[in-house]
């Protein structure tokens, strides 16, 4: 999900000037990028030591925060964008999360493993549960523990009356249009209320 | 260094041909842009780092942030250390003699606050031809001074460093600080704050204000494992039932080792310096002046800000840094924020934990980045 091509995809996602709010922000290279490529300002949200110390040695702004707690920090749309990329999947409070994320952005951009990728189909129709580079873990030893489709989201997003502006699949870096559900092994899309 | 100048002070009272006590660390760079300024707490002094030669235990309070190569590395940086007006290390204080009567100050020492000893820190700035800090940097009370720098002369301050603070005190905060002060008012040894010309000085009452701050200083967790229910050495060495059934003997450990810091404490401490420093902290609430409204009291703030709070302090909890986070956000200031998970409640911001001292150093080494464009 870091490579290259996929992060400057979701990044042409996030208007130049942006103010925007990154939810799990790793390491905070896309903050990094953002910042640099796009000159972009705001924070990281992390809940990792680790990540919190890199956003730190890369001059980007981290606050260290649970986001199952909400996000009580930030008030209405005080970001231009908020930024929930591979996060979705590890958070508890996944529905109302989303609803935060177009609350304080005036924009939401997902990304998120999409559990019907073909391979995954395949792997579930031979009886198992699927192990691949966009999905590395066992069953058992996962941290993601919301399992959920690009075509789920779209019905997430109209149950919680939000906009969908763009959706779209990403696979080895390239943008997928037609039939993303299938084809597809990361879900992207833009939110508005 | 000695100031002549009045100083007026925040209650309308002022003060005149006072002295204050600094040190420094490191080089000062030619274009004067690499100053940090640490800020001390209750019962610390100007020395932050290093040690006195031939003296035993003489590290600074902050040796381990501060020094050549550490976190706030003084190859790097020029760091100054003040003791404030009020303590009892060096700068002006209570023990020492009132210019306007001639006679030693004691209770007569006027009240300072935090905004009157950072207007005191600029005007060591000054002197030292520093018109602005790379960095100011406190714990604690330190932290409110840093804070209260960046409202106070934003224009002085590029970058604020906030550790194990909080907006103001709460009324359990301000309720400890008043139990402590009780019991050194009501010392017979105080004598209203006189003692000096009596030849005593209140030990009783410092020794019960230290034991209450300690409590509070510690969570429940590290003391219980530090001490739990052990007893004491002597008693653990007998067979059998070894209580004492005493009601005055120090039977706990925990018992022996909060005598012990305030015996320690009450050698060294001056008792109306403590009224003093923790009516300091009971006075600090920047939002007052804004209707209570942090986010307002904080739009003058234009520096950079890390905070970082410890999980288990609860004289300073990370939500209170969380409330100086949140207006800073509203102001859409640059803040990054770490909460270190670490045992050792309020008492963390002084000791070693490689999460913190990392993110510290980081912080530092962007500020380095900074100041070489």
């Amino acid at each position: 999900m870091s490579d290259a091509a996929t992060m400057e995809t979701i990044a042409r996602l996030v208007p130049p000037g942006s103010r925007v709010l990154d939810l799990g922000c790793g390491d905070g290279s896309m903050l990094a990028y953002l910042k640099q490529a796009r000159r972009c300002t705001g924070y990281g949200i992390e809940i990792d030591d680790a990540n919190v110390l890199a956003c730190a040695q890369r001059g980007v702004n981290v606050i260290q925060l649970n986001l199952d707690e909400g996000l009580s920090l930030f008030d209405d749309a005080t970001f231009d964008v908020v930024l929930q990329i591979d996060t979705l999947q590890h958070l508890r409070n996944a529905e109302v999360m989303l609803r935060e994320t177009v609350r304080v952005g005036r924009i939401g951009v997902l990304a998120f493993p999409n559990f019907a990728h073909w391979p995954n189909r395949l792997s579930v129709l031979r009886g198992r549960m699927p192990v691949t580079r966009r999905l590395p873990y066992q069953w058992y030893d996962t941290p993601n523990i919301r399992v959920g489709t690009h075509a789920d989201l779209a019905l997430l997003a109209q149950r919680s009356n939000l906009r969908v502006l763009d959706s779209f699949g990403i696979q080895d870096g390239k943008t997928i249009r037609f039939a993303p559900n299938l084809r597809a092994g990361t879900s992207v899309y833009t939110l508005s209320r | 260094m000695h100031f002549a100048a009045v100083l007026p002070l925040q209650s309308g009272a002022q003060i005149r041909d006072y002295a204050l006590s600094y040190e420094t660390y490191g080089r000062l760079n030619a274009d004067k842009s690499n100053a940090v300024l640490i800020c001390h707490a209750l019962n610390a002094s100007h020395h932050v780092a290093g040690a006195y030669a031939g003296q035993h235990k003489s590290e600074g309070w902050w040796d381990n942030m501060i020094g050549p190569g550490k976190p706030l590395d003084t190859d790097k940086f020029f760091v100054i250390g003040v003791n404030n007006l009020g303590s009892c290390f060096g700068s002006t204080g209570p023990m020492h003699v009132n210019p306007d009567t001639g006679r030693v100050y004691g209770a007569d020492f006027p009240v300072v606050t935090v905004e009157d000893w950072v207007n005191a820190q600029a005007r060591l700035l000054d002197a030292l031809g520093i018109e602005t800090l790379a960095a100011v940097m406190g714990g604690s009370l330190g932290g409110m001074q840093a804070l209260s720098w960046t409202l106070q002369y934003p224009e002085r301050v590029r970058h604020a460093v906030v550790v194990a603070s909080a907006p103001n005190l709460t009324a359990e905060n301000i309720a400890f600080n008043e139990v402590a002060r009780r019991a050194i008012v009501t010392d017979p040894d105080f004598h209203g704050g006189h003692f000096y010309d009596h030849g005593v000085i209140p030990k009783r009452g410092l020794r019960i204000a230290r034991m209450i701050g300690h409590i509070t200083y510690l969570s429940d967790d590290v003391m219980n494992e530090k001490f739990g229910r052990q007893l004491r050495d002597a008693l653990q060495l007998g067979e059998g039932a070894n209580y004492l059934y005493s009601t005055q003997e120090v039977e706990f450990q925990i018992e022996s080792y909060l005598r012990h810091q305030g015996d320690k404490f009450a050698e060294y401490f001056d008792a109306n310096t403590y009224l003093l420093i923790t009516r300091a902290l009971d006075y600090f609430d920047p939002a007052r002046d804004h209707g209570g409204d942090l986010s307002q009291a904080l739009a003058r703030a234009t520096s950079k800000f890390l905070l970082v709070s410890f999980t288990t302090d609860w004289r300073f909890a990370p939500k209170r840094s969380r409330e100086i986070v949140k207006a800073l956000l509203d102001n859409r200031r640059d803040v990054s924020y770490a909460e270190i998970d670490a045992p050792h409640g309020h008492d963390a911001f002084l000791l070693d934990d490689p999460r913190y001292l990392g993110l510290v150093r980081s912080y530092f080494d962007g500020i380095l980045k900074e100041l070489a464009i």
